[in-house]
Order: structure tokens, then C-alpha cells, then sequence
């Protein structure tokens, strides 16, 4: 899990931390999944379940006024970025308690006071809005960073080669962070990608790059926070290829014809949860009381944000044309 | 109003000189404001409006582009949510079509999605339309494409005051608003107060009176349309000429009044007719004052064909005063 050069000492309580956020992530998904057959919650479902290490890693080193974009596939960057999982989950649901006024869905979640803008469900979408975020905050003279996470389908698409050329050419503070989980939907990488070494697309666009191991959250941490000091120092924007792999379908329609299910299976080997769990036992740092008090701990979250989604309201119909248009001040 | 000068309180002025004069303005009174585009820096401006300002603002607020419409529309987007006023160039509607996505799945959705958390407050301009001899790439009017999204606001100024004072009104709007400045207008000459008076952004405009028949048209066709009302007016027929100046939200409580008033009306829009936007018009007048009307209503669009290059077929293609002065006559059953 560790090597010697370059890896920070980490405190059991970090160590926790970082435990608590995938393992929080985790069940929250196992339950949305089990709420979407009982049709509490609709539309789509994209489950992160896999790549909790990323989100977990990378939200560690960002500051309360930094900002973050994300994808459709977004409810672990939302719950490790802070947003209370009471919200998050009314949001699932279509409740006006939600999040995003239940306006928005899984694939949309917003939340101003963590400057979580999304939430972004067209594949690439999101990484001019975090160029323009980042420029918002140059010009404004302030030292915040603005973390885009996006998959490896968006590296075949305009917005991405555009985005990665503008923020180098102006040397805006964006972390980019590509979770490549190797899959498009269901095309493989090789299968769409003449380049398949992401991360030299971003050094083709003089884009500082890092491969990171997206199985280890210890790893992403360590890679995040060197990249995220150099964006904020002001040394323009920097860009994380994390490998990783999702162990759930792309969303809940997808029978999966298009991966072998050894493949899966030796990627769930790899699962980031029961190594961290295992590296911090061999280390002494986690006893069997204390795994048992997390998950009491998570699963007490889970079920007050079910509970809160429960009891939350459906908004009238009255109010349907809300929230178009802002109010223009006179 | 505009013809009183003898107070020395107007200017000589062109359309494109009034937008450059609106961007200084704005870039002057607001630190938030900054403009971005492709060559609006040391070109001056595809269309030399905003010649001058890279020299007196710098770099870092008047700001070329690469040829990324997807990414520098997306950053201004991005930049309104982060707190800035952007005016955001894209050189013409044609080329939006590569920032479509940005425009109308983030622009348009970002308030809604966000349960009204966030407001994006960014200008958006663009020059629109045919008439120049630039074939089927470079000749698109699809402002009524745009005037289709819920979460926008689109306006097409027409005159001068309007090309002047819209901009200040965008700014201070927090919705995304585009603005469509037609490229045969930005050569138009005219008069303008010193110091004029705030502008609107939403209303349509009656730009001459009459009682026989309403003419209702926007941004580039108003000076034909004004062209087909005079020599309407030469044959003693009394047109009514309505500017929507804002076509979204569209004004069909002033068209309605107009129409309900001369019983005709015929729509004049340089879009193409099928799904355009003087087809919302008609339906609108079919649905608020179809008692009222006393013959079809009709339309001068352009023809259903890619604009092509030769003088003659582009100027058959597109709306001219002889076909409004036509439809004018059939409408009126004379």
C-alpha cells in the first residue's frame, strides 16, 4: 500500500478518515442501489462503487473555499466534499429537501456552500465551467483551486482538449483529475483512444501529469496534495490520471456485455476498502472495535438520511416554472 | 427624439461604434466586467467593434481566445458562476453552433438543476445573419433556436439606443442573455443622446404607428421592414412597424394590442420558415387574437435553402422590402 520514498507519516486518525469517507461512500451507494429496486429512487443511477479512493484522496487536500466540478457519476465526490448525506439523499429521492431543491436528481447534485457546482451528466461538460471558475478566481485575486474530476470518455471529446489548452495558456488553477476506470459506457479505452496514456494528452498541453494508483486512497492523497500546492502557488493547472476500475454496471440498465466478468472479479481484488482495512491492521491501527463502531457509525448516517428523505416534501406543482429565471433586481 | 439636436445633446454615431461604446462603459464602471473572444484583442474584432479596447483595458480584461468556442463560452459560463460579468464574443452564430452544448445544457440549466443556488450571469454576443455574400456557412439566423431554450434570454437589438443601451441591461441581469447584433446593422449611422436613458431588456418596441396593417419583424429586417412601411405609405396604406427586440421572453401582450387594433399582421424574420421564430409569432396572434384578425396572417421568411453565394440568389433568398410590401398587399386583400 505504501512505499517508503515520498509518503507522508499518516496518523491513525488520518488513516480513519480516510476509511470513513470510502466506507461512507460505499454503503450509501449499496443502499441507493437497493432504494432504486424498491423505486425510491428513478431515472438514473451511476454508482461509484469501486473508485471510492479517489474522491476519498483528493477532497482531503482542498480547502472549504476551493471549488469542485464533477460528473453524473458524482454522490461520493458530493459526501467526501462535505455535503451533509441528509440533502444528498432527499435530492435522490426528487424531494424539494434535496440538495438541488430535488430539481436535479443523482446526476445533479449542486451545493453552494461547499462550491460544488455539479453535477455535469454531458460527458465533458464540466471542464470549461472549471476553467471559468478558476479564471473567476485569478481575476479575483483569490488562492482557491478548482478540482475537476472526470472520467476517460471525456478525453475523446473537444471540451477536454480545448479546456486542458486554456487553462495551460493562462495558467489557471485547475487540479484536473481523470478517474480512468476504463470504460466509456461500454466501450473499452483501446477500443476509442488511439493515445491510451492519458496523461500524455495532458503533457502535450505542457499540463503537468501524475499516474497515481486510484485502488489506493493513501496514494491519491499523496499525489493530490502535491499537485493541488502547485496550483495554488500559482503554477498553473495540474492533472491526475487515476487507474481505477468501477464494479458495478454504468448505471442501472447496463447488463455489462461488454467486460469479462475475471476481469471484474481480479479488479475486486483490488478493492480499495479491505486494503486499506488490511494495511491498517498489519499496521496496528485498526482493531475489529473500531471497524465495527464505523460501520455502527455509517450506517446510523445512512439510515437518518433515509429517514430525512422519507419525511421530506414533494414540491407543488404550483411551483413547477421556479427557479428558470432569477429574479432581476429593479 | 432622436431627430432633436439642435441642444447639442446627441452624437453622430454608428451601430458598431454604440456596442464598442457599451463595452467601454461596462468595462469602466464594473471590475467584474471583462470581454473574451477570438481576435478581440490586437484584431480589434472580426467587425472592428471593440477596436481600441485591448490598448486602454490590457490583456488581462480584454482577452483573445484560441478557436474554442466549446471551452472559452464554457469558461465564461464558468467565470459568471465564480463571480465575474463576462462578455463573452463569439464572432458569429455560426460558430456557436461548437458552443451549443455550453450554452444550452449549462447556460441555460444551471439554476434549475441547482434548485436556484446558482445564477449565471454571463453576456453572451454574437453577430448574426446573411446579406454579405458569405455562402451557407457563414450566413445563419438561428436566434429563434436559442429564443427556444427556457433559462435564456435572448435579445436582437436594432437600433443604435438599443445596440447602446442593451448591453448595460445584460450586465446587470443575472441570467445568461445572448445578444444577436445582425452584420448588415453595424455600419448604420445615426444619432444618439450623450447621455442616454436606461434601456430595457424586455418589451417590444412599436417603431412607427400606423392602423392599416402591423409589420412585426427584429434586429436586421427592421430597416427593410421600416423600407416596405414607406412605400407602403406612398400607396396611402398605413403600416404599424413592431421591433420584438427581445425574443425571449417573447412581448405578445404589444403585438397582440397592434394586431387587435389594425386586424392584419405579416411577419417578417430572416429565419428560415419551417419551426422559425415568426411561426411562435403567428401561433401566439392564433391563440390571443384570432376574433380580432380580419385576414391570414402572413410571413416573409427566409427561402427554404442553404444561403447561397451569388448577389442574385442571396438576395432571393432572403426577406426584401418587395416581398414585405407583397405580403402587405395580399394580407390586406388589395
Amino acid at each position: 500500500m505504501t512505499d517508503a520514498a515520498g509518503k507522508p507519516h499518516l496518523s491513525r486518525a488520518h488513516l480513519l478518515d480516510l476509511l470513513r469517507q470510502m466506507l461512507r461512500i460505499r454503503r450509501f451507494e449499496e443502499k441507493c442501489a437497493e432504494l432504486y429496486t424498491k423505486e425510491k429512487i428513478r431515472g438514473f443511477l451511476h454508482l461509484y462503487i469501486g473508485e471510492e479512493a479517489i474522491a476519498a484522496g483528493v477532497m482531503r487536500c482542498l480547502t472549504p473555499t476551493d471549488a469542485v466540478v464533477a460528473t453524473y457519476r458524482e454522490h461520493g465526490h458530493a459526501i467526501a466534499r462535505g455535503i451533509p448525506m441528509q440533502p444528498v439523499m432527499a435530492e435522490m429521492y426528487g424531494k424539494q429537501e434535496g440538495c438541488s431543491h430535488g430539481r436535479g436528481g443523482s446526476m445533479h447534485i449542486f451545493d453552494a456552500k461547499t462550491r460544488f457546482y455539479g453535477g455535469n451528466a454531458i460527458v465533458g461538460g464540466g471542464l470549461p465551467l472549471a476553467v471559468g471558475l478558476a479564471l473567476a478566481d485569478r481575476m479575483q485575486r483569490r488562492s482557491n483551486v478548482t478540482a475537476c474530476f472526470f472520467g476517460e470518455g471525456a478525453v475523446a471529446e473537444g471540451a477536454f482538449h480545448e479546456s486542458l489548452n486554456l487553462a495551460d495558456l493562462w495558467q489557471l488553477p485547475v487540479l484536473f483529475v481523470c478517474e480512468n476506470n476504463l470504460y466509456a459506457m461500454g466501450t473499452a479505452l483501446a477500443r476509442s483512444e488511439s493515445e491510451t496514456d492519458i496523461h500524455r494528452k495532458a503533457e502535450s498541453y505542457r499540463v503537468p501529469a501524475e499516474v497515481v494508483d486510484g485502488m489506493d486512497p493513501v496514494a491519491v492523497e499523496a499525489a493530490a496534495s502535491r499537485a493541488v500546492a502547485a496550483v495554488r502557488a500559482g503554477n498553473g493547472p495540474r492533472f491526475l490520471e487515476c487507474r481505477t476500475y468501477r464494479f458495478r454496471a454504468h448505471s442501472m440498465f447496463d447488463p455489462e456485455l461488454y467486460r469479462e466478468k475475471a476481469e471484474v472479479e481480479q479488479w475486486r481484488k483490488r478493492d480499495p476498502i479491505p486494503h486499506l482495512i488490511g494495511w491498517m491492521r498489519e499496521a496496528g491501527a485498526l482493531h475489529d472495535p473500531d471497524l465495527a463502531a464505523l460501520e455502527a457509525e455509517v450506517a446510523a448516517e445512512i439510515e437518518a438520511a433515509i429517514a430525512f428523505a422519507e419525511q421530506s416534501s414533494w414540491e407543488p406543482i404550483e411551483d413547477l416554472t421556479r427557479d428558470v429565471y432569477a429574479p432581476v433586481q429593479p | 427624439m432622436i431627430a432633436e439636436t439642435r441642444d447639442g445633446g446627441f452624437t453622430e454615431t454608428t451601430y458598431r461604434e454604440a456596442v464598442r461604446t457599451a463595452i467601454r462603459e461596462a468595462l469602466l464602471s464594473d471590475d467584474r466586467v471583462f470581454l473574451m473572444g477570438e481576435d478581440v484583442g490586437r484584431y480589434g474584432g472580426c467587425y472592428a467593434v471593440t477596436k481600441g479596447l485591448l490598448a486602454e483595458f490590457g490583456p488581462e480584461r480584454i482577452r483573445d481566445t484560441p478557436l474554442s468556442e466549446g471551452a472559452f463560452v464554457g469558461a465564461g459560463i464558468g467565470a459568471a458562476l465564480g463571480g465575474m460579468r463576462p462578455i463573452v464574443e463569439v464572432m458569429t452564430v455560426n460558430f456557436s453552433l461548437l458552443a451549443l452544448d455550453q450554452i444550452v445544457n449549462n447556460a441555460a440549466t444551471i439554476r434549475h438543476m441547482s434548485g436556484g443556488q446558482f445564477a449565471v450571469p454571463v453576456v453572451i454576443r454574437m453577430a448574426t445573419g446573411a446579406g454579405r455574400q458569405l455562402a451557407a456557412q457563414h450566413s445563419h439566423t438561428l436566434e429563434g433556436w436559442y429564443a427556444h431554450v427556457p433559462g435564456l434570454k435572448v435579445v436582437a437589438p436594432a437600433t443604435i439606443e438599443d445596440a447602446r443601451g442593451m448591453l448595460s441591461a445584460a450586465l446587470a441581469d443575472p441570467n445568461p442573455v445572448i445578444i444577436f447584433e445582425h452584420v448588415l446593422l453595424y455600419a448604420v449611422a445615426g444619432k444618439l443622446p450623450a447621455v442616454p436613458a436606461p434601456i430595457s431588456l424586455t418589451g417590444a418596441a412599436v417603431r412607427r404607428e400606423g392602423h392599416d396593417i402591423t409589420l412585426i419583424t427584429y434586429g436586421g429586417s427592421l430597416p427593410k421592414t421600416l423600407a416596405a412601411a414607406d412605400s407602403l405609405a406612398s400607396e396611402g396604406i398605413s403600416a404599424e412597424v413592431i421591433d420584438l427586440r427581445c425574443l425571449r421572453p417573447l412581448d405578445t401582450a404589444t403585438i397582440v394590442r397592434s394586431v387587435s387594433r389594425t386586424r392584419r399582421a405579416v411577419i417578417i424574420d430572416e429565419g428560415w420558415r419551417s419551426g422559425s421564430l415568426s411561426a411562435e409569432v403567428a401561433a401566439r396572434l392564433m391563440e390571443d387574437a384570432f376574433w380580432e384578425l380580419d385576414a391570414p396572417i402572413g410571413r416573409v421568411c427566409s427561402e427554404e435553402v442553404p444561403i447561397p453565394y451569388p448577389r442574385h440568389l442571396e438576395e432571393a433568398a432572403l426577406p426584401q422590402a418587395a416581398k414585405i410590401v407583397s405580403a402587405a398587399h395580399v394580407a390586406l386583400g388589395r
